[in-house]
């Protein structure tokens, strides 16, 4: 038997008093795609980036080839022939596809001979692995989809044999995460080695031959896909059995909350993001919006919570409310009864260095509950977190310690709690589980659940398809500023909607990725002209 | 009234001349903030090279050894400034406010200890300046109608470091946009973690950067007390760090703009030094203390707003961290 | 994660970038042949062995209480205000301006106007780079700048053009009248039995300074409004989120920085000169840099800082009277501060949490949580 293309053993890594990664050992096939699979905060993408020399391991050794080898730095990883694209691109937003490839792989001293030969190695590649890319084109201006392949021609043209990808479908329609996977294949079949982490079980069952699973900073098991099946994935992921479906009572939606007449969204570059769009919500239902990360989602949430300017006609139960000037802020909106989770929690639904008790103030900061006189209550504002924390179930329940200190998903849980306890008309809520844990985000469905149940509107915005399937029930699709389709949820499937997400409105007929992907590629043009 | 006084040959030539270190300045600040390194603290680093090189060439009596000293001390501030905001990941701009203080404190304290003269250096005579360079022809060409006196004044009959000045436009650009070493350390500014997982070091190319700059405050520091003046006095930079800084802004960060942009700034210094030129060609006269504050108003003109969006290289002033 | 405790951070880390400042300064004094020892002496006994020390030092305090308050409220809007010194400069014209051209019956009434001079002039000065970095990001630690030089050319206009006496050489204003002649601290403590030096030129303002750092901290940590400042300051973004303006917060942060700064003039222009001279501010906006970063944006730790920064340059001045020291040391000692509480800070930092880390550790050696 010849050796493992990756070996590695024992490797532990701790950020200060987070241990990321503990005493793990893992081999990996030549000529294989191997799978990580785990949770969020499970430790897989410290592990990759201590193959790639991006972190350092406090303990632990690495083999290449059944060669002992360290790897302090990237360039080390790189000469090992590793190489890795992680989940947000490293890529220089106004260089040239040319210029991020060749930059720290350049020929001596001067530019141009670098760039010449790096533009006929390029057209090698592509016909070699068929990607496609325009050498000349700058990052900003094209696609994420086409910004993905420009990775992996970096670590080609590096001469990589072992290529890690990170998260690689997370801003990928599900065709375009079809075609990767192909790549993928194609990539397998010249020998390469594959390392693929992911959270989602589906890519794992679909394209790996092996698969390890990661907990809590360790390895917990390493098997061979065919033999396994996603239920014993998501528990040995999970620790425990897990619901993969949302329990909930179909919806008896009531009167118009939300009615949103032709709104359009125009950002500081002068690009039109949100391009006209119709959504009504009503009374006791949740209506979900797909799509991929930077079709308008954002803005709509933006706008709707108060901190964007737009045009258009937004309503509160039959009531314009303003789209600009002074009364279009996150504080009119909440007097409105509008609620608020955002998409970004970290950097804006919290202050990280904030005590709890600051946070659940904020934003409400100026409730006559919240102060007397000119001051703040700060004994009344305490008291109110402590009873939050209780009946959100937030761990550690210490009003005084900072966010930054809490876990994920109890961080979502403050911003929950702050928003929902308020009996809000309609919450509006982005990304309610990235980066929360599977038990906090049953929880977290529960309480939107609940919320719907009392008979209030809600607008979720996800790019987690499952997560829109399980708790909404009818979703939107937004392409490009555009509504391109509403469905009930219990009426479609992944693959209709992934058409829809793709700009692709007559579902029912077949389309090939080369379709799919001119459309994408009209779409981005198109956002791009503006800048 | 005269407007055309306005562009005197006599003012164009001290334009020239007190836009240099305004240039070399900026230049400086460029190679910083295009790897990513805010610098305030131009200012100071130009002082202290001031300071060295007169006291060098004071002493020893060779303007060389004083450029060289100018340069040592400006570069092991930039030292400082590397290790605050490179290596500890400090707040930049704090750094540049400490090394704008640690120079305008250690100048006058070391000058007081050197020479007793009441924190200023001797005047340099002879070898200690640098002596303006009649360039050949000079004298033969003068008499050469509207062409023959700007190549003898305005071109001709400068300090070498004008020259080297002038000659470190195109070399920037040569550097920055067609080398390898300018292709990372544009990329370091705009996305450290690229240069970090393409395999170059990030510290190193921001070091680089940064001694670069150090180098070129040096070289502008040592032409102040040198070349322009002769002799080191107190706070003698005047603000001219920061003028360079806002004359960065206005170039956006490119080579060729820098040079416009510091002429304008050198051009609004000179006209100012010419209350009589203005007086004639306005009509009426205008009070000295606006002629002085004329280059900081018109600096806030500009970064108000009339330089369009400048847009700075995207890391600029974040501590390089690699995320958790 | 937090690693290291509060004391640690608030006390521990300031103190050690303070003591480190110290040796560095201590082999600047070296380095120019002069005795370090001798040289702390002298300080301490110029600075704290008299009433007229005392009288001194708490004097330059009142200055950089006021300053250094100025820098910490614009620092917790995450806004770096440079211009002190031409706030403080242009809080001296306003004093001048109320004090010369309005006949005030009492000391009192005419402090509370001049403050109020003070306060506007100062804040006005602030606005208008507030007002280009909230509507056209233009950098406000640049602007500031400038706007120091612009206030030097100003004062300099006026002293020189406008308000120096006919006749008179030095630009410099008439002297205010009697009758706005505020109590020193001789005058203050004289009916409680403490007998203070009455050369000092230490003021009722030094009260006026303390309430200032309550005020301020009221504030910053026990109202609404301080933490909207707060917040902008910690992220941008989620005030947004919050319906926290950002043009509102700039504005209202650098007008009350502003103001702090120009208040600095009631004690410098109208309790000690008592006239307005061209050179009243000496630099105390800029101490006011050291002194917020030394005191950790904390209005006690200013408090702190301001009679820390006090005795220094009260020290310094007797330094420069007695040794060949020039006043400069100060200028050097105060880099070396901002440098290391300020820019080094990590430098300080990184190796205690190491230390804090390491005998957490050995004390828990369980409390394992995953990260990615």
């Amino acid at each position: 038997m010849t050796a493992p293309a990756i070996e590695l053993k024992g490797i532990s890594k701790a950020f200060g008093p987070v241990q990321a990664n503990k005493d793990i050992s893992i081999r990996v096939m030549s000529g294989t795609i191997h799978g990580i699979i785990g949770e969020n905060g499970a430790g897989k993408s410290t592990l990759m980036s201590i193959l790639y020399g991006f972190y350092k391991a406090d303990a632990g050794e690495i083999f290449i080839s059944g060669n002992k080898t360290e790897i302090p730095d990237s360039q080390a990883a790189i000469a090992a022939g590793i190489g890795m694209v992680f989940q947000h691109f490293k890529l220089v937003e106004n260089f040239t596809v040319l210029e991020n490839i060749i930059l720290g792989a350049e020929d001596g001293g001067l530019l141009k001979p670098s760039l010449s030969k790096a533009r006929k190695t390029l057209l090698d590649l592509e016909k070699e692995y068929d990607l496609k890319v325009n050498p000349d084109a700058v990052i900003e201006e094209i696609g994420v989809g086409m910004q993905q392949r420009v990775e992996i021609l970096k670590a080609l043209y590096r001469q990589a044999n072992i290529l890690i990808l990170d998260e690689p479908t997370g801003v990928l329609t599900p065709a375009e995460a079809d075609q990767l996977f192909r790549i993928l294949g194609r990539l397998k079949e010249e020998g390469k080695t594959i390392i693929l982490i992911t959270h989602k079980l589906r890519e794992i069952m679909d394209i790996t031959d092996t698969v390890s699973v990661m907990r809590r900073g360790e390895m917990t098991a390493t098997v061979k896909t065919a033999e396994t099946s996603p239920e014993e994935l998501a528990e040995l992921m999970v620790g425990r059995k897990v619901l993969l479906r949302v329990d909930k009572k179909p919806a008896t939606p009531g009167d118009v909350v939300l009615d949103v007449q032709n709104l359009k969204v125009v950002d500081e570059q002068g690009v039109e993001r949100v391009k006209g769009i119709n959504l009504q919500v009503r009374a006791g239902e949740i209506v979900g919006i797909a799509g991929v990360a930077g079709n308008g989602q954002s803005e709509l949430l933006e706008v709707l919570g108060g901190y964007a300017d737009a045009t258009g006609t937004v309503t509160l139960n039959g009531t314009p409310i303003d789209l600009t000037g002074k009364h279009s802020d996150g504080r009119s909106r909440r007097d409105r009864g509008i609620a608020h989770v955002p998409e970004d929690r970290q950097r804006e639904g919290l202050i990280m260095d904030f005590a709890a008790w600051e946070n659940t103030a904020f934003g409400y900061h100026r409730d006559e509950a919240y102060t007397s006189g000119l001051l703040s209550n700060n004994a009344a504002i305490k008291a109110d977190t402590a009873e939050k924390m209780e009946r959100f179930d937030v761990r550690p329940p210490h009003p005084h310690l900072a966010a930054k200190n809490f876990s994920g998903g109890n961080q979502q849980k403050i911003v929950l709690a702050r928003e929902i306890e308020r009996n809000p008309d309609l919450l509006l809520i982005g990304q309610p589980t990235r980066g929360v844990d599977i038990g906090a985000i049953e929880f977290i469905h529960q309480q939107i659940v609940a919320l719907r149940d009392q008979g209030k509107a809600i607008l979720l915005v996800s790019v987690e398809l499952e997560e829109i399937l399980g708790l909404a029930d009818r979703v939107a699709v937004m392409f490009d500023g555009q509504i391109m389709g509403e469905r009930q949820t219990d009426a479609t499937d992944e693959k209709e909607l992934g058409l829809l997400m793709a700009g692709i409105t007559d579902t029912d007929k077949p389309h090939d990725f080369a379709e799919i992907e001119a459309n994408l590629a009209h779409a981005h043009g198109d956002a791009s002209k503006g800048a | 009234m005269d407007f055309l006084a306005l562009f005197d040959l006599s003012v164009l030539d001290s334009t020239v001349r007190l836009a240099t270190p305004l240039l070399l300045a900026c230049l400086a600040g460029l190679f910083s903030e295009r790897a990513g390194i805010f610098d305030i603290g131009l200012e100071g680093k130009m002082l202290f090279a001031a300071f060295f090189s007169a006291a060098v060439a004071a002493m020893s009596g060779s303007v060389w050894l004083g450029l060289l000293a100018g340069i040592a001390a400006s570069m092991a501030l930039s030292g400082i400034h590397g290790l605050a905001s490179i290596t500890f990941r400090g707040n930049q701009l704090i750094s540049g406010v400490a090394i704008n203080f640690l120079a305008a404190g250690l100048t006058v304290l070391i000058a007081q200890d050197w020479f007793q003269q009441g924190g200023r250096t001797p005047s340099l005579i002879g070898g200690g300046r640098f002596e303006p360079i009649i360039l050949p022809f000079a004298e033969a060409a003068r008499s050469v109608p509207f062409i023959g006196p700007i190549y003898a004044e305005l071109i001709s009959g400068h300090s070498i470091l004008v020259y080297v000045a002038l000659l470190a436009v195109p070399g920037t650009w040569w550097l920055l946009f067609r080398t390898r070493f300018g292709l990372r350390l544009r990329a370091v500014g705009e996305n450290p973690a690229a240069v970090d997982t393409a395999g170059v070091s990030v510290v190193g190319l921001r070091f680089v950067a940064v001694g670069i700059c150090g180098m070129l405050c040096g070289i502008a520091g040592a032409y102040l007390a040198t070349g322009l003046q002769a002799g080191f006095v107190k706070d003698m930079t005047a603000g001219r760090g920061f003028i360079a800084l806002a004359a960065l802004i206005f170039a956006k960060w490119r080579p060729w703009h820098a040079l416009w942009a510091t002429l304008l700034f050198g051009y609004l210094q000179a006209i100012a030094l010419r209350p009589d030129i203005i007086e004639g060609a306005l009509g009426f006269r205008v009070q000295v203390q606006l002629l002085d504050a004329l280059p900081y108003i018109l600096t806030v003109v500009i970064l108000a707003g009339f330089v369009g969006k400048a847009i700075p290289p995207r890391a600029g002033g974040e501590p390089y961290v690699k995320e958790r | 994660m937090d690693v290291m405790p509060k004391w640690a951070e608030v006390i521990l880390v300031p103190l050690i970038s303070l003591i480190l400042a110290a040796i560095l300064s201590a082999l600047v004094i070296l380095a120019i042949g002069e005795d370090p020892v001798a040289a702390v002496n002298l300080m301490v006994t110029g600075a704290l062995g008299s009433s007229y020390g005392w009288g001194y030092t708490l004097y330059y305090a009142t200055n950089f209480m006021f300053t250094g308050l100025a820098v910490s409220v614009a620092f917790h809007a995450g806004l770096f205000n440079i211009g002190g010194e031409g706030q403080a400069m242009l809080g001296g014209l306003g004093v001048a301006l109320v004090l010369l051209f309005i006949p005030w019956p009492h000391w009192t009434v005419a402090l509370l106007a001049a403050a109020l001079g003070a306060a506007v002039f100062g804040a006005l000065w602030a606005a208008i780079p507030a007002y280009l970095q909230a509507k056209r990001g233009s950098h406000i630690v640049i602007t500031t700048i400038m706007f120091n030089f612009i206030a030097a050319a100003v004062l300099n206009y006026m002293l020189v053009n406008q308000l120096r006496p006919q006749g008179a050489m030095d630009p410099a204003t008439a002297r205010f009248p009697e009758a706005v002649h505020l109590p020193n601290l001789h005058e203050v403590l004289a009916p409680i039995g403490i007998n203070f030096s009455k050369a000092a030129p230490a003021n009722v303002s030094l009260l006026i300074a303390i309430v200032a750092c309550v005020l301020v901290w009221l504030l910053i940590w026990r109202t609404p409004l301080g933490l909207e400042i707060r917040s902008y300051g910690k992220s941008g973004r989620a005030a947004k989120y919050a319906g926290i303006g950002a043009v509102r917060i700039t504005m209202v942060a650098m007008l009350i920085s502003g103001a702090l700064a120009g208040m600095m003039a009631i004690n410098n222009v109208m309790g000690e000169a008592e006239r307005l001279v061209l050179n009243a501010v000496e630099g105390a906006g800029f101490i006011g840099i050291a002194v917020a970063l030394m005191g950790r944006s904390h209005p006690f730790g200013v408090f702190l800082a301001a009679i820390l920064f006090g005795f220094l340059y009260q020290g310094g001045a007797e330094l420069a009277l007695w040794t060949s020291i020039p006043r400069e040391l100060i200028v050097v000692i105060q880099a070396l501060v901002i440098l290391f509480t300020g820019a080094l800070d990590n430098m300080v930092r990184m190796p205690l949490e190491r230390m804090f880390l390491a005998a957490r550790t050995a004390r828990t050696s369980k409390s394992v949580e995953p990260a990615e």
